[in-house]
Parts: C-alpha cells; structure tokens; sequence
C-alpha cells in the first residue's frame, strides 16, 4: 500500500525492527565502510587496552538502522531530505537492539513529514536518538 | 574545569582540507547494504546507495604502516594533534539533495566548524565538528553532512 499524506497522523508510528549485530556482520560492516578500529573486532584489545566491556556496535551503523526506519518505511513513495543522529550510549555484541519513530509534524501543503528515531537497547534506554524529514511524492 | 583546547587547536576551526575525489562503484553499494542488511531492493541491487553510505566515504585512506596501535590511522582526520586519542563517532547531521549512485564521480570537502569540551561521566571529552560538503561531477550538490567525532 503506498504512502499518502493525507493517510498520516501526527504520533503515527513507523514499524520497529530487531537488530542483532554478529562478529560477521560488524566485520563486513568494518570492512565496508574501511574503518579499522579494533574495538569493533578485537576483543581483548577492546577490553584490556580501552576497557569497554565487549566488542562495541559501531554508532554509524545504529545510524543506519535508523536511516533504514524510515527508508523502508516511506518506499518508493518519497525521499529523504534530512536526517540527523546521534551516540549518546555505547551498546556491544550481544546486545539486541531495536530501531523505530513516530511521526512529529506533518506538513500537508509542502507534503513533508518530520519523524523522531530511536534506536534502544533492552533496558529500553535510547542508545541513539535521531530524526528526519522526508519529502512524499502524494 | 581544566581546559584541554588550546588556542592553536582552535585556530583551526575554519580549516578547510584539499578536495577528495571518490568514483562510487555498484559493487561497493552491494557490499555496504549487505553488511548493513538493507531490505529495499534498490539498496541490494546497488541501484542506489543508503543514506549512511556517505560515512567515511571520503575517509584517509593510509597504508599499513601509518596505523596506530588502536587500528585508525596516525593524525586521524583532518585537524590538530588532541591531547586525548580514542576516538569515537559522535554523530551526524545529513541533508540529501539526490541520492549516491553507481558511476557518481564525487568530490568532498571538509572544513572544520568547531571544536568543543565537555566533562563525560569518565572524563573530559573533545568533540570536533566537520562539515562535509559533496558535490558531483557537473559541480551539482549531492549532500552536506555534519560529523561529530569524540575524543576521550
């Protein structure tokens, strides 16, 4: 079903999604964005050297999966103009998270919709807040 | 609070680094949206690169032997020696004129807007703002992103 303005609500929210980062997957994350820090594939340097607790999930890559909340949300049904977030709580392998928004502003005669993103972890603290602005074609 | 910034460091808020120029290749947009579990399929088939793409898009590109001890490359980024050296990515700040594609020949330009302190639950922090600003090949905006990195 495509995505129509006059279809939203403001506190509409967009569908949430599991994510479960694993040794391979921020390997090939690493290796794809050519980021060498090994505090996010060497866990004894991470823990013995930079004392973090485990292997730490990348912030960039949470902000994808918040980039991802809303590009699969709005589909082929818009772009997105803005987006913005930020690390406020380092999370590590093993950690499930969860990604998701709502809808904050609706802008019926621009057709531009502002939602609020989070990314949190099972304590349900916000690990990475962000939000954006996309631009609907209908 | 002890400052850790000192004028010599501040004086390069405005720093603008050389331009970087990138070719984007499908098969990078492929790997980048399997790593990152993309589930659109414009993402999948590299039609079109996912919006976080751009991180460390126009990153140095050093050889083994520049590498710290902590994997990032010595005098990471663009900017000053800081007195605290683990770093992490702080956030950002994207506006998307048109989406990356296949073929884009880019070009990237940082500039540093600002640089900051804040005492953290262990310790000091510096952050530094970056603008990154990335135009095509015809000279037409592709995006501007604002990058902060923290150093603890």
């Amino acid at each position: 079903m495509s995505l129509r303005i006059a279809d939203l609500n403001k506190g509409d929210a967009l569908p949430q999604r599991s994510h479960t980062p694993t040794q391979v997957s921020l390997f090939l994350y690493n290796a794809s964005v050519w980021n060498p820090h090994r505090i996010h594939y060497d866990e004894q340097y991470t823990t013995q050297v930079e004392h973090h607790p485990g292997i730490v999930i990348d912030g960039p890559l949470q902000g994808d999966w918040l980039a991802q909340c809303v590009t699969n949300w709005l589909g082929d049904d818009g772009t997105l103009v803005r987006f913005q977030y930020s690390n406020r709580k380092a999370t590590h392998l093993g950690e499930t998270l969860v990604s998701g928004g709502r809808i904050t502003a609706i802008d019926l005669e621009r057709k531009r919709v502002t939602v609020e993103l989070f990314v949190k972890n099972a304590a349900g603290e916000v690990t990475s807040p962000g939000g954006a602005t996309v631009q609907l074609s209908n | 609070m002890t400052t850790l910034l000192t004028d010599e460091h501040r004086a390069w808020i405005g720093h603008e680094d050389p331009p970087t120029h990138v070719e984007v290749s499908r098969r990078d947009i492929v790997k980048y949206s399997i790593a990152t579990e993309q589930t659109l399929q414009k993402y999948l088939r590299g039609d079109e690169a996912p919006p976080m793409f751009i991180f460390n898009l126009f990153g140095a590109l050093r050889p083994i032997a520049e590498l710290r001890s902590d994997g990032l490359p010595r005098g990471s980024g663009t900017g000053p020696k800081l007195p605290l050296h683990r770093v992490m990515a702080g956030g950002t700040e994207l506006i998307q004129t048109r989406p990356i594609r296949p073929g884009d020949r880019l070009t990237g330009v940082h500039r540093i807007v600002d640089m900051y302190e804040k005492q953290g639950s262990q310790g000091p922090l510096i952050f530094t703002v970056r603008a990154l600003r990335v135009t095509d090949a015809a000279g037409a905006p592709v995006l501007e992103e604002v990058q902060t990195s923290i150093a603890r």
